[in-house]
């Protein structure tokens, strides 16, 4: 993700000489080519976020298109109250773009765990906010953002995710679906989908009729095909590597409330850390443990339905 | 166009317009029932200097492309920056009447609506960066544009100004001109008492900057001062002005209760008779 991100910016940024890119003194191996190719528009700022995303504003108000680059929790709730007061009040055409989506730096630890971030993100005004499952979504999404003219935050994971729908995103502001299916539909955000198609197969072995879908944008959020999907299924469940609270799960709960007829609303997600020590492990076993291993979707899943 | 401070500018001498902008503040604050003008009055002379002498920036076009950028950080001490824009013609002056009130674009911490305005702040401590960050683009572009922010000494207490303090040297960037207003009084004691920013000029010396240390009230040497921006060494500079809080009404002056409080009706008229006099 984080290759096919690079790549998309430098593409744009050679079309477009109006485009900056910032660091927080992170992105080895990854945004060199763009630093080679554009050293008068890339800064690595520091480890210092509040600068960063300060500075960030002080170009963007001066008619550029920024983008800030870090891990997870830095270019994000490290600098928070600066993306509220100087990014988005001011609608600075800012992109915030953090690497390690949920779990993805595994054994690095809580700190490097992005668990919140969607949710905390999505409530600052008039910002986009973009949660690709794949490379084919993170190209559409930098693509997006890099003319949007509007303040964008852009959750990646890390590397090696594999493409999981077709290469053509024609919109990916609207749901795209990676599996037809229409009893139960499966509402995935970010790499995570790739477990839910997995678990979707295994349903359909047992005879259901399940679909999966992946929703990127998580802000502005396609309510409208929400509704559709929950008057047609009988079930619909969300899943995502973020907790609950704030995340997709709250954006469909909240789009159906008040649907006369809808499927029921279950999601799947990482349970809060409160006061836990977290342990180390892949991303792959940290999903695990958070009883987000394909298996544990599966039954999760019949659970709900024994349950209508 | 009607851009200010070029070279044959015959305008009102810094002085009056201090004097000015500070009875238009002891207006504001009282009508409004405000807070903050002890930090408004100590800085009106260095924005007198800055709109009167320094500043390249049109009042009928305050988006004017290459225009100099003044960025206040010290967000609360709104009430003068408004009057000083008024003062300049960027709206009339009678709008200033607003301030606070319900449904205006004036509000209490400075508000990017106003025109003249570059950005909102009243957080402490995001001001320079945002400098930083116009002074970078101004000198890609090499149009000679300069970038000047005022921060309170109060504010030099927030981590994110000594993240861009670092980083400003570091680039040499010689079109950004910080101004601490430091008048020795924070919200809640003096900065001596809160925490104590001494050796103030060593710590900016100590990251590179050019460091001026002059009579904040002095408008001859803020003029000089201001005037020898970008500055010749290659180094962003600071001018640390020795200011006095609530200077120019002498009941006020030195006082942290002006921090907060707002004058009656006889104390506005016995502060602006000491205006006149
Ligand atoms: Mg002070």
């Amino acid at each position: 993700m984080r290759t096919t991100f690079i790549e998309t910016l430098s593409q744009a940024a050679s079309e477009n000489p109006d485009i900056w890119l910032l660091c927080g003194d992170l992105g080895y191996t990854v945004l060199e080519p763009f630093a080679a190719k554009f050293p008068d528009r890339y800064l690595n700022v520091g480890v210092a976020e509040q600068n960063m995303a300060g500075i960030a504003a002080g170009i963007a108000l001066s008619g550029k298109t920024v983008f800030i680059y870090s891990i997870g929790n830095f270019p994000t709730l490290r600098c928070l109250e600066q993306l509220r007061n100087d990014v988005c009040y001011h609608g600075a055409d800012v992109k915030i773009v953090a690497v390690g989506a949920g779990y993805a730096y595994g054994s690095q630890g809580y700190t490097h765990h992005a668990l919140e971030d969607v949710g905390i993100m999505s409530m600052l005004p008039g910002i986009e906010v973009f949660v690709p499952c794949d490379p084919n979504e993170v190209r559409a999404a930098t693509r997006l953002v890099a003319t949007s003219r509007k303040p964008a935050y852009l959750r990646l994971s890390r590397a090696g995710e594999p493409n999981l729908g077709s290469a053509e995103v024609t919109d990916l502001r609207k749901p795209r679906v990676l599996r037809q299916g229409q009893e139960i539909v499966i509402l995935a955000s970010g790499p995570i989908a790739s477990r839910a198609l997995q678990a979707a197969d295994e349903l359909a072995k047992r005879g259901r009729d399940v679909g999966v879908v992946s929703v990127s944008c998580l802000k502005p959020f396609d309510e409208t095909l929400i509704r559709k999907l929950a008057r047609d299924a009988a079930l619909l469940v969300t899943i995502e590597e973020h907790i609950l609270r704030g995340g997709l799960f709250s954006l469909v709960a909240a789009a159906i409330a008040g649907v006369a007829k809808q499927a029921h609303v279950a999601g799947i997600g990482v349970p809060e850390q409160a006061g836990k020590t977290s342990n180390a492990g892949s991303r792959d076993a940290l999903l695990d443990a958070a009883g987000l291993s394909v298996p544990a979707i599966v039954a999760t899943i019949e659970q709900f339905l024994s349950n209508l | 166009m009607s851009l200010l401070n070029r070279p044959s500018d015959n305008r009102p001498g810094p002085k009056d317009f201090a004097r000015r902008i500070r009875a238009h503040t002891l207006r504001m604050v009282h009508a409004a029932k405000a807070s903050h003008i002890g930090g408004c009055l100590s800085m009106a002379d260095i924005l007198a200097v800055l709109y009167t002498r320094i500043l390249r920036v049109d009042p009928d076009d305050p988006q004017l492309a290459g225009r100099d950028r003044f960025v206040l950080s010290k967000g609360h001490a709104t009430a003068v920056l408004y009057a000083a824009l008024g003062e300049c013609g960027f709206f009339p002056l009678s709008e200033l009447d607003t301030y606070c009130r319900d449904g205006s674009i004036f509000t209490g911490h400075v508000s990017h609506a106003v025109p003249g305005v570059e950005v909102s702040t009243g957080s402490l401590g995001h001001g320079l960066p945002m400098a930083i960050g116009m002074a970078l683009v101004a000198r890609a572009a090499g149009n000679g544009s300069r970038a000047f922010c005022l921060l309170s000494d109060g504010e030099c207490d927030e981590g994110s100004n000594w993240e861009g303090i670092l980083f400003a040297p570091h680039h040499k960037l010689d079109n950004l001109c910080v101004i601490v207003d430091f008048n020795k009084i924070q919200s809640f004691g003096t900065v001596a008492e809160v925490l104590n920013l001494d050796p103030f000029a060593e710590k900016w010396r100590s990251f590179g900057w050019h460091v001026v240390e002059i009579d904040g009230h002095d408008v001859a040497a803020l003029e000089r001062v201001l005037s020898a921006m970008p500055a010749p060494s290659a180094r962003p500079t600071v001018v640390i002005a020795h200011t006095i809080k609530g200077k120019g009404v002498s009941f006020m002056e030195n006082k942290l209760e002006w921090h907060y409080r707002s004058p009656s009706d006889e104390l506005l008229a016995q502060a602006l008779a000491e205006l006149a006099s």
